[in-house]
């Protein structure tokens, strides 16, 4: 199966001490990718590195096996959505959050249908949502762009157990869909229950 | 009208001294410390402003030429206060003297260019002194709050980015907020002009035996030039800030992101 992300040699440079330090992996371009491992081995920059919010010091980081920094960056970005680990939603409403950055023919009530969030609450002022609710909201945004990529930092480490069973049923659901999805998380459970494939990483030696 | 021009001299303002004497005295009974400040204070005030009448009297006596250098000088001045300010943004003091250089090349410009005020070093060194003090503080803000709020608000910024927004768009809240926060002075400081403060350039010529409305008149151009001042150097020190604040790739600087949230 062809890979959609490859991370050649990759370093990341810290203030003392190297963040990633000589980093290999690939990600499939099918199914659900979790990369494991404890906190402050750097798997939050990794996947920075796979939308450009960050780029490595040394090393290449591959996407259809060609160098992410080949790509016009804005686009590369609009193909590679990338949730943070905190929800984040912009002023207005629900409907202006998923209207943000949405592509053409979109639909906010399907999309809103698709996350699990009401149709009722698309003219509720975004800032007034439930954590659960405004991580929702945000991978309403984010699909809305119309990814290939759908890149998860920790999506349920702000949630409490019943949001979170949830958002893990939508993400195992949106890998189904033929998206490509790379979910980042410390939980050696979530992974194994969830993921197609697992990637570790290892926290550098310092 | 008596006019007040020729009739301070030095002793007079040694007289002066005497209120700087009740400074000092509330300071030390009230045990404040402050003291050794106002001394300093006094004695900085008495030779920089010494300095600065020798420097106009020979710029005016035939010297027009050496007003640049006298404009050159405030404004590095005044960007390396504003810059040092903002210390945490990269090259802050190209920034700020790129914004400050713009104040009083745009406004100067204008009055100049329109005939408003002549081209002469006795009217373009006050003038341009105004301009620079002013868009100094407009541009150590619009700095300062800029780079607080992407900081502040780095999450947002980066959801922006990543949803494909450019680093204009994705800073744009924020941008427009310093923008204003910077402006915001000088036009609440114009709108009360007269009702709150006589400003100094109003309050000068009237002491000089001026008649107010003469006075009054070009007050109304310095108020005007200031506002335009601080309008350009808003514009300037926001977008070059900006610039500093991101790549050119539309990332945060590393400065930004590594900051601890």
């Amino acid at each position: 199966m062809a890979d959609r992300f490859e991370y050649r040699q990759v370093w990341v440079d810290g203030d003392d001490a190297p963040i990633i330090a000589g980093f290999d992996a690939t990600i499939p371009a099918r199914g659900l990718t979790a990369m494991v491992g404890p906190s402050g081995a750097g798997k939050t920059t990794l996947l920075r590195l796979l939308n450009r919010l960050e780029d490595p010091d040394r090393g290449e980081v591959l996407l259809d096996g060609t160098d992410v920094r080949d790509y016009d960056v804005l686009a590369l970005r609009r193909r590679v959505q990338h949730v943070g680990q905190v929800p984040v939603t912009f002023p207005g409403t629900v409907a202006d959050n998923v209207r943000v950055a949405s592509g053409p023919g979109v639909d906010p009530e399907e999309l809103l249908q698709r996350v699990g969030l009401p149709v009722s609450m698309q003219d509720r002022e975004a800032d007034r949502l439930s954590v659960g609710e405004a991580q929702r909201l945000s991978l309403a945004r984010a699909l809305a762009v119309g990814p290939d990529v759908l890149v998860l930092d920790e999506p349920t480490s702000a949630l409490d157990a019943t949001s979170k069973a949830g958002i893990e049923a939508l993400v195992r659901s949106l890998a189904g869909d033929g998206l490509t999805v790379v979910m980042v998380t410390h939980e050696a459970r979530q992974a194994a229950e969830l993921a197609d494939h697992v990637v570790e990483v290892r926290p550098c030696r310092t | 009208m008596q006019d007040l021009s020729g009739a301070v001299g030095f002793a007079e303002v040694a007289l002066a001294v005497l209120l700087v004497g009740v400074g000092a005295a509330v300071s030390r009974y009230r045990g404040l410390g402050l003291e050794g400040d106002v001394a300093v204070a006094t004695v900085r005030s008495f030779a920089q402003l010494l300095a600065v009448g020798y420097v106009l009297a020979f710029v005016f006596d035939g010297r027009g030429g050496l007003t640049l250098v006298v404009l050159a000088v405030m404004v590095g001045t005044a960007s390396f206060t504003a810059g040092a300010r903002a210390r945490a943004i990269p090259a802050a003091r190209l920034v700020a003297a790129a914004a400050l250089a713009t104040a009083s090349v745009g406004t100067l410009g204008v009055i100049v260019g329109t005939g408003i005020i002549p081209l002469r070093a006795r009217a373009i060194v006050p003038l341009g002194s105004m301009v620079i003090a002013n868009a100094m503080t407009t541009t150590g803000l619009v700095m300062t709050r800029l780079r607080d709020d992407l900081a502040a608000h780095r999450r947002e910024v980066e959801a922006r980015l990543s949803l494909g927004q450019t680093a204009h768009q994705a800073s744009l809240p924020w941008h427009r907020a310093a923008l204003r926060s910077g402006m915001l002075p000088i036009v609440d400081q114009t709108k009360v002009v007269g009702l709150v403060s006589l400003p100094g350039a109003m309050t000068g010529m009237i002491l000089a035996g001026a008649p107010p409305l003469a006075a009054i008149r070009l007050q109304l151009v310095v108020m005007y030039m200031i506002l335009g001042g601080n309008a350009f150097a808003a514009v300037v020190a926001g977008e070059l800030t900006r610039r500093r604040l991101f790549t050119g790739d539309h990332q945060l600087v590393r400065s930004l992101r590594r900051r601890p949230m």
